[in-house]
């Protein structure tokens, strides 16, 4: 089965900072991938770069056939990838029901009562059913990350990314949002996922893939990865994160 | 004379009322159309300006800092005295309209931009994210939060504006200082002037007090 994202040789540089140094990455279709790895190793950038937030300097990135690059239809691909924040960035001046309503209508070219009926279901999927009409600024985080998750899936995009998306929410919050993103995974969407949370990593995943200073050190499926680490940024890595 | 005859006669003020009902009107109009094509041009030179394609955003930028620099009066007069040595004879409105809102666009410009530069870099990126065209982006993200920041200083610079409508007197508008001029003159009396002072304030304090009360709501909201 060919890959939907099919990345190769990717590098990006901030200022003199070498965010990605040449990497390479397929996803396959119905594939739940999660990124790992310390702060600045790049796990952000990586997936950033995918939908072009970040735009990559050498090397190619194929999403479902569309070759990413400069000039490129980047509506048809952002269409096709949703993506999660780790700071939520909820339209604060819009109701939940419009946050997740407003791209179907504007991008796909819904009409608004058929946009909010789909809103409607998938804020109710994510448990918001009773929160529809209050703003952002009324929700807890993990109430505001669900709605996040909820405008991602209205666009019914191909592959969902998510960047880091429990990592600005209260420790008692983290667990009902990994929580519909477990959900998510069993629907069969493609997921890349970049987290701090080993255990979801470890339930979630159908591969792991750890990422330091800019390159793709290693990767497989969640135990070989976990219980058999091979490399000893890898072994540092697990240590510090699973020893508290 | 006593105060009140020299400065607020009742007959004086019931004769010159007409007069100074009509220098409001035209007062007024012109404070509006100043404040709205000011408003249009201001937010059109502020996109130029941060997104625009390179010639036009040096334009812009040319554009906002020469007419911040040039005294509106000056302005005022090269319109409406100078400009017809060039064949262009406006009317006295038309050139007030065009000095007031010409220079009020170069300060709105840098009050949308300071607005649009105010919003949250997550706010542009979770439009693009979703797949939001440029003009999406714009109009149903940025600047609707973009304009919210810059109501108290937007309503100020309006204000500003509105004050600056009484130099529209100087090229023969007959707007609420001209009128009132004028009616002193025919009445021998500066009840008129004193008239024309408390209608602008009466107009003006009220917004002045809005911009306060704007801008501690603002400040409350802690963003």
């Amino acid at each position: 089965m060919a890959a939907i994202i099919d990345i190769k040789g990717i590098t990006k540089t901030f200022g003199g900072f070498r965010a990605l140094d040449g990497v390479d990455l397929q996803v396959a279709e119905g594939e739940i991938v999660v990124i790992i790895g310390p702060s600045g190793s790049g796990k952000s950038t990586l997936i950033r770069c995918i939908n072009q937030l970040e735009e990559h300097d050498d090397g190619t990135i194929t999403v479902d056939g569309h070759a990413v690059q400069k000039g490129a239809d980047l509506t048809a691909i952002r269409t096709e990838l949703g993506m999660v924040f780790q700071s939520f960035n909820l339209f604060p001046h819009l109701s939940v029901l419009r946050n997740v309503a407003l791209a179907p209508v504007r991008v796909r070219g819904l009409s608004w009562p058929d946009a909010e009926a789909r809103a409607r279901k998938l804020l109710e999927r994510v448990g918001l059913r009773d929160h529809i009409e209050k703003y952002p600024a009324q929700l807890s985080g993990g109430q505001q990350q669900r709605v996040g998750i909820a405008r991602a899936l209205a666009m019914e995009p191909k592959v969902l990314l998510f960047d880091e998306p429990t990592s600005a929410l209260d420790p008692e919050m983290v667990g009902e949002v990994l929580d519909v993103i477990q959900q998510l995974a069993k629907t069969g969407v493609t997921m890349i996922v970049v987290t701090h949370e080993m255990g979801f990593a470890r339930k979630a995943a159908n591969r792991v893939v750890f990422m330091d200073a800019g390159r793709i050190v290693e990767q497989g499926p969640p135990d070989t990865l976990f219980d058999a680490p091979r490399d000893e940024r890898l072994r540092n890595f697990l240590n510090a994160v699973l020893s508290h | 004379m006593s105060f009140f005859d020299a400065f607020l006669n009742w007959d004086v003020f019931v004769q010159t009322l007409p007069l100074l009902v009509s220098g409001l009107t035209i007062t007024i109009s012109l404070g509006l159309c100043a404040i709205v094509l000011g408003l249009a041009g201001g937010l059109l030179l502020a996109l130029l300006r941060l997104y625009g394609p390179m010639p036009l955003r040096q334009i812009a930028i040319g554009y906002i800092d020469i007419f911040r620099a040039i005294p509106l009066l000056v302005l005022l007069v090269v319109i409406y005295y100078a400009l017809p040595f060039a064949g262009l004879r406006l009317t006295p409105f038309t050139s007030a309209t065009l000095a007031l809102s010409f220079v009020s666009a170069a300060y709105s410009a840098e009050i949308f931009r300071a607005g649009i530069e105010g919003v949250p870099k997550g706010q542009f990126e979770a439009a693009r994210a979703l797949g939001l065209s440029a003009y999406r982006r714009m109009s149903d993200i940025i600047l609707p939060q973009a304009v919210k920041l810059v109501i108290p200083p937007i309503t100020s610079n309006s204000i500003n504006v509105f004050k600056d409508t009484a130099l529209a007197s100087v090229v023969a508008m007959p707007d609420l200082l001209k009128q009132a001029t004028q009616a002193q003159a025919l009445s021998a009396n500066p009840t008129p002037l004193i008239s024309a002072a408390l209608i602008y304030i009466a107009l003006l304090l009220p917004l002045v007090r809005l911009v306060g009360i704007f801008e501690r709501r603002l400040a409350a909201k802690g963003r």
